[in-house]
């Protein structure tokens, strides 16, 4: 052992913390079935219910069932990253959990890091088990490459909205928390079209979903069986990262400004 | 204590040399005064924390106590004042690893079990202390497979307990520690304490049960308003609020009883006579020889709660 090791205080093995935090961050949410079973419930119902009803149903040669394969997809993954991060870390903070942590070596950045992770590997489950019934029951072909950007664009969709979640939790009360969210999220994922394809909405209505992050999600995720609008990839991209930009650097600064009055 | 921590200690206190206070205090705070707003939660306190000591800082609700304890954690900074934990500012991680804490927590993740919660906190710290041994400290042996919502309200406690034992830490804090639970719980609770103690930790324990600071701290900080109102024993405590209580039938009168050497108060209640007098022994021999049909004698020491009260009142 070198000399200089003996002086500095012994440090915990890091990449242990963010897996242990992450795994158990994980099983906390698969336990709490208010959480797993809600998240994964609603998506997989609404695909059953709306979704496999389309499976004989195209739209020159977009396949229906595949199109919504796509935005509830978008729809679960969404729902996850808010309910997840949003409800879980409000409470967290509101019952003093957090802060216990904060006085013990944990990094902060590990616990966040965990959150995001539950989230994305939430998300993953929720797009799995979707293309599975897809392919099960919806007649949809989806090739493998299909499928493996699928699951990538859940890793992309679910980062970007754990960034709102933790805004989220970082301004609503916790007792309200899942109120707020369902107000948000449900309203926001019906006008960007992840329920019914957006071109059987009304005129006016389409007219709001380009303000939407979850329309520009669902975009990129409809891109990959290439039935995405017009608009050009590049601009969803970039829409859905100044959201994810946005989202984290208010979120930032609402930290600082706690942390000062503190 | 592992030889990494005491090379840490040196090289600390080797750059801060000159400043640091009193060799002896491990932490502390100098002058600290903290504002909420326009509410004033510390006015310009003093406290110093020694190695293996029990301390418990006493005082009613909106003492200051917990947030005394926050600023010794890093989670809140002083408006002024300075805040020294191991000779080094509590706001920087690497104090936190010698440093464990229970605080006032309505609830935390329910859904994991005891063993779970110790697992993950325990792999935060360089050094942990053993899981067997956490398990035994904190008697959580039997129920470390439970999921934490499972737990009675003082299993709950000793779980929060445990946590601040993971990291192996010298410096505990312990806020409110046996808040909600029942005598005999608490008196468990008590128990571990100790153990701390005899295992060469200092712990600085807040409450405003007076029976658990009498019964836990080498010495009692009593704290009101933000201010340190008096320190010492808990015997030290009790003496300052003005002796002990002898209570007899005496035919004596109320101005002869009072003009006895150190005595602070006659009081008449019925039948009964209450004397408070600080050298209690002398009293009651004089009282004895001066009236033989004395009858019905008690002496009692104050209670700690009424040397409380009577120094938070002022």
């Amino acid at each position: 052992m070198y000399p200089a090791a003996i002086l500095q205080p012994a440090t915990a093995n890091v990449p242990d913390i963010y897996r242990k935090e992450a795994k158990y961050e994980f099983v906390k949410l698969l336990r709490t079935r208010s959480f797993s079973l809600a998240t994964i419930g609603f998506p997989v119902m609404f695909y059953i219910i709306f979704g496999l009803a389309n499976r004989h149903a195209f739209d020159g040669s977009v396949h229906m069932a595949k199109y919504m394969l796509a935005g509830y997809a978008c729809f679960g993954l969404i729902g996850s990253a808010l309910f997840g991060i949003g409800v879980g870390l409000s409470s967290d903070l509101a019952a003093g959990w957090l802060e216990l942590k904060r006085a013990s070596p944990m990094p902060v950045s590990a616990y966040l890091f965990a959150k995001c992770a539950a989230a994305v590997a939430f998300g993953l489950i929720i797009v799995t088990i979707l293309s599975l019934i897809g392919i099960a029951f919806g007649n949809v072909h989806l090739s493998p490459t299909e499928l493996a950007e699928m699951l990538g664009m859940t890793m992309c969709g679910s980062i970007s909205f754990a960034s709102m979640g933790l805004l989220l939790a970082l301004i609503v009360p916790a007792n309200a928390a899942p109120g707020i969210i369902n107000l948000i999220y449900l309203p926001m994922s019906f006008l960007s079209g992840l329920w019914i394809p957006i071109k059987f909405m009304p005129h006016w209505l389409q007219g709001i979903a380009p303000l939407l992050p979850t329309y520009h999600l669902s975009q990129l995720m409809l891109s990959i069986f290439h039935y995405n609008d017009t608009m050009s990839l590049i601009t969803h991209w970039n829409a859905l990262i100044g959201f994810t930009l946005l989202m984290l650097g208010i979120s930032r600064l609402l930290f600082h400004r706690k942390e000062q009055n503190a | 204590m592992p030889l990494t921590a005491i090379a840490y200690e040196t090289e600390v206190q080797s750059t801060n040399g000159p400043q640091i206070a009193s060799k002896q205090s491990i932490a502390s705070l100098t002058g600290v005064t903290k504002r909420y707003g326009n509410a004033l939660a510390l006015d310009r306190l003093n406290l110093a924390l020694h190695p293996g000591e029990i301390v418990a800082l006493l005082g009613p609700n909106g003492a200051g106590k917990s947030t005394a304890i926050k600023l010794l954690l890093g989670l809140i900074a002083p408006t002024s004042g300075s805040t020294r934990v191991f000779g080094s500012n509590p706001r920087e991680a690497a104090t936190r690893t010698r440093v464990g804490a229970m605080l006032q927590i309505s609830r935390i993740t329910e859904m994991l079990k005891v063993r779970e919660h110790l697992d993950l906190f325990r792999s935060y710290y360089p050094n942990p202390l053993p899981m067997p041994d956490i398990l035994r400290i904190a008697q959580l042996q039997g129920i470390e497979d439970r999921l934490f919502g499972q737990l009675s309200g003082g299993q709950r406690q000793r779980v929060l307990f445990a946590l601040a034992l993971c990291g192996n830490p010298d410096l505990i804090f312990l806020d409110e520690p046996t808040v909600g639970m029942d005598i005999e719980a608490r008196r468990g609770l008590w128990a571990e304490i100790r153990v701390l103690a005899a295992l060469g930790k200092t712990v600085l324990l807040t409450t405003h049960y007076l029976e658990e600071a009498d019964a836990l701290a080498d010495r009692i900080i009593v704290i009101n308003k933000g201010r340190v109102i008096c320190e010492g024993t808990p015997a030290e405590i009790k003496h300052n609020s003005g002796g002990r209580r002898i209570r007899c039938c005496t035919t004596l009168s109320s101005e002869l009883l009072q003009s006895l050497p150190t005595v602070t108060s006659v009081e008449r209640n019925g039948e009964a006579t209450i004397v408070t007098a600080v050298n209690a022994e002398n009293v009651v021999r004089e009282m004895l020889r001066r009236d033989e049909t004395l009858s019905g004698l008690e002496i009692a020491s104050p209670a700690l709660e009424d040397a409380f009260l009577a120094l938070t009142k002022a």
